[in-house]
């Protein structure tokens, strides 16, 4: 269901592996209902963004787990499986007989990835929650934000994509793992617990200093100039950060102000700092005429590193991104045509190749007859019984 | 020689990585800080990882914050962080002596991953083509902060550049003021663990054909995936959305704003409006406890919440539900929401910061925190655990960050033979 979960298999699908995606129609993901954005901003099961770009190179099935033909489909897909991905809240599974204790009994070398917020265990371990909550429960929403000011939204659930890479992690270990033992493991991935990894020097920090590191805005203590500076449109910024005395030297020749080389305020890391105010001021004094391509471009050309602020529009027309092919536009039945994201990895020999998100069910037919190898007349029973939904 | 050829894994040897479940693997750790945390993902499943720092050590220790803050490199806390679960040697490939001595820990290696800018490796003669002619199963991968080719391959990164061309910025921080990063860098983050999830899907192709490839991560790539289903919205319909300080954007079909973060006594805690049957029974458990502690009015008591749908939600239906849920959380504390929270089914979180989260009691019942040993301090530190628990095999910090050039001896001595009078030549190099 939603995103983290499902990206894993994304993912895994992109780099070959066959990836059945099983859906309830009575009970549909989230994502296919209650989330923007729809095709022509119309609601329905097969129209939102928000399914699709989570669910690309996956074959999708429907599926009633409460019935108990259903069940037994449920049981000889898990006997075809490598891999079985669940993000439901710990019990789940479990009421379903899908739990992994039940699962290894059919399957007994399978790699069982369990990934939710709290993870398996502990007395929070049954809280249910949303990414865009967690993000806050793991620290990163409280280190974003303006100084002395309030926290900011991480935009969405920024943590679900790093439980992603994590789970990705664990299930390709535990496949290498199954391969040299021929046995299967459960992996109690806790999305909290991934995101903690992203901030351990701070907790650290805590620990031994007791320091309770806060928001900074864009503010860095190792560099100055360090931030967004405004630009040339509406809404259009750039960033700029110099790391050394030699960048900021780089920098005051690049935007044809070498005598700010000479001023004590701004002489070394330690003066810069103490006037960031007034360094700001002067920095996006020579920025705002420009276009955040053009400051990008003249500080990159003299080794100083700096960026576009990217919008989302920006991030379709990014050459570099374009040369990586981080967007792959596929046809599709109901969206017409939807971009499709890569993984952030480009392999040499055996690149991603991504095939459409699914529609619900769309792939009844060829999983449960070609792969599971079930007749289409016992197909149709099962349609009819409600087995199959 | 034939013994410097035979894998790790026909050894017999006792495996370093202790019994994790990567663990007849070697890694050689070429990163520095933008991308360490990938050989620590690659250390915490069990494989051997050995980092590879310049004599007198990797200039990322000199960064952030320290042990007792003493700024002595051996003392960093993102280095420790980073770091542990690889042993650590010390190698200059400025000298010809230190990449003849790459090349000798490249056969017994089968993964190798490197932050060098484009085109650096090549130059030393260590590029992909020529480590692939030294051991034809390697997986070779490179972090970089654009990728290795493409019209910005070469342009120089950081956190704040990767937060920015990514897209990210834009979606966060007030409208009309600054776009924002968050303030502990997060770009490397990304890019290390992506890049042991690429590392991982390459190894498993030359496991099963023998034959090693070339891994690209981006950084800025890497953080695309932060932004979650925001680069939907351009896809379907050609709409950039705007920041909007604590509220949730892109939730609505009528452009209805959503507030995410909320005041309460002691701090701010994270509560949404969802629809569907989980926010129905998250909403219903929220009127009833604002019932008990007599404060809900009418308009929620009496609100159906079945039908109720965020998407078609208007700004005008969403403020008479926002209100009386800001009023009532303003009188909070961090520590009751949390608590209350899971009692009730309420969908939401305390904004923690780093003390709330290390006197969470979810994390203490797990046992998420792990002491490591640090005799150089003379002291035991809690470090946040590994990141998942696996039923086969410990997934677990068996040995803190090395220090510089800890495992010389270990590694070039007793593993690959070097005499002692060529190591003390290599030292007098400063090869090592």
């Amino acid at each position: 269901m939603f995103a983290a979960g499902p990206v894993v298999g994304k993912h895994l699908g992109e780099y070959g592996a066959t990836v059945i995606r099983v859906e309830s129609r009575n009970r549909p993901d989230g994502f296919r209902v209650h989330y923007p954005p729809y095709k022509d901003n119309r609601p329905g099961l097969n129209r939102t963004g928000s399914f699709a770009i989570f669910n690309d190179s996956k074959l999708g099935v429907t599926l009633n787990l409460k019935h108990a033909e259903g069940h037994a489909l449920a049981n000889r897909l898990v006997a075809w499986a490598d891999v079985l991905i669940e993000n439901f809240v710990p019990g789940v599974m479990e009421r379903n007989g899908l739990g992994y204790e039940a699962v290894q009994h059919v399957n007994p070398s399978i790699v069982y990835l369990s990934t939710c917020n709290m993870g398996q265990t502990g007395p929070k371990a049954g809280q249910r929650g949303f990414g865009s909550q967690l993000t806050s429960q793991s620290g990163f929403t409280y280190l974003t934000g303006y100084p002395s000011g309030e926290p900011m939204l991480l935009f969405g659930p920024y943590i679900d994509f790093v439980a992603v890479g994590f789970g990705l992690v664990a299930v390709l270990a535990g496949l290498d793992y199954r391969r040299r033992t021929g046995r299967g493991l459960h992996i109690d991935l806790a999305q909290y617990e991934t995101g903690l990894q992203f901030i351990a020097p701070a907790l650290l920090d805590y620990e031994v200093n007791g320091r309770v590191a806060t928001r900074m805005g864009n503010r860095s203590p190792h560099a100055a100039p360090h931030g967004a500076y405004p630009c040339r449109g509406d809404d259009r910024w750039c960033v700029i950060a110099a790391c050394s005395d030699d960048e900021w030297k780089a920098l005051t020749r690049a935007v044809g102000h070498p005598e700010w080389q000479t001023d004590p305020r701004f002489a070394t890391l330690a003066a810069r700092k103490a006037h960031e105010d007034e360094l700001d001021v002067l920095v996006g004094a020579w920025t705002a005429p420009h276009t955040p391509l053009e400051v990008m471009e003249t500080l990159q050309a003299a080794g100083v590193r700096a960026g576009i602020v990217n919008r989302l529009s920006d991030i379709f027309a990014d050459p570099q991104l374009a040369h990586r092919r981080a967007w792959r536009e596929l046809p599709h039945a109901e969206l017409e045509t939807f971009h499709y994201e890569t993984a952030p990895f480009a392999l040499s020999e055996t690149p991603a190749e991504l095939s459409p998100s699914p529609l619900l069910g769309e792939h009844n037919r060829r999983v449960y007859q070609e792969m599971l190898g079930l007749s289409e007349q016992e197909v149709e029973r099962l349609i009819t019984v409600g087995a199959i939904e | 020689m034939a013994d410097e050829t035979r894998r790790l894994a026909d050894s017999g040897a006792p495996a370093p990585g202790g019994g994790g479940i990567l663990a007849p693997y070697r890694v050689l750790d070429l990163t520095d800080r933008t991308g360490w945390l990938c050989g620590r993902i690659l250390g915490d499943v069990g494989a051997d990882v050995v980092k590879v720092e310049p004599p007198g050590g990797d200039p990322g220790r000199r960064l952030g914050s320290f042990y007792r803050d003493d700024p002595d490199p051996a003392k960093n806390l993102a280095w420790f962080a980073y770091n542990a679960n690889k042993r650590g040697v010390t190698l200059s490939l400025e000298a010809a002596g230190g990449t003849a001595l790459l090349r000798r820990l490249t056969q017994r290696a089968d993964m190798l991953i490197e932050s060098y800018p484009p085109g650096f490796l090549e130059a030393c003669g260590l590029g992909y083509t020529a480590l692939r002619d030294i051991n034809p199963r390697l997986v070779v991968t490179s972090i970089t902060p654009f990728g290795q080719t493409g019209p910005y391959a070469h342009y120089r990164g950081s956190d704040l550049v990767a937060m920015a061309m990514s897209g990210l910025m834009s979606l966060v921080g007030e409208s009309g003021r600054p776009p924002l990063r968050v303030s502990l860098p997060q770009a490397a983050m990304w890019a290390g663990m992506y890049a042991a999830g690429g590392t991982l899907v390459a190894h498993h192709h030359a496991q099963v054909t023998g034959h090693g490839q070339h891994v690209d991560i981006s950084t800025q790539a890497s953080l695309l995936w932060a932004l979650a289903n925001a680069p939907a919205h351009w896809s379907l319909l050609r709409e950039d959305l705007h920041r909007a300080g604590n509220a949730m954007v892109g939730r609505t079909i009528t452009g209805a704003r959503m507030r995410a973060i909320y005041r309460c006594r002691d701090g701010h805690i994270n509560f949404i409006i969802y629809g569907g049957e989980a926010g129905r029974r998250s909403n219903e458990a929220m009127v009833r406890w604002m019932t008990e502690s007599g404060g809900a009015p009418d308009s929620l008591r009496q609100k159906d919440w079945g039908p109720f749908n965020v998407a078609t939600a208007t700004q005008e239906e969403i403020e008479a539900i926002e209100g009386p849920f800001a009023a009532f959380l303003e009188k909070c504390t961090k520590a009751e929401f949390a608590l209350e929270s899971v009692k009730r089914g309420v969908l939401g979180y305390p904004v923690a910061d780093a003390q709330d989260i290390r006197e969470d009691p979810q994390l203490a019942a797990r046992g998420s925190w792990q002491r490591v040993e640090h005799a150089e301090l003379d002291a035991t530190l809690t470090y946040p655990g590994p990141f998942a628990k696996f039923s086969a095999a410990a997934c677990t910090i068996r040995r803190r960050a090395p220090g510089i050039g800890e495992h010389n001896d270990e590694i070039y001595r007793d593993e690959l033979g070097l005499s002692r009078r060529a190591m003390q030549a290599l030292r007098q190099e400063g090869v090592i």
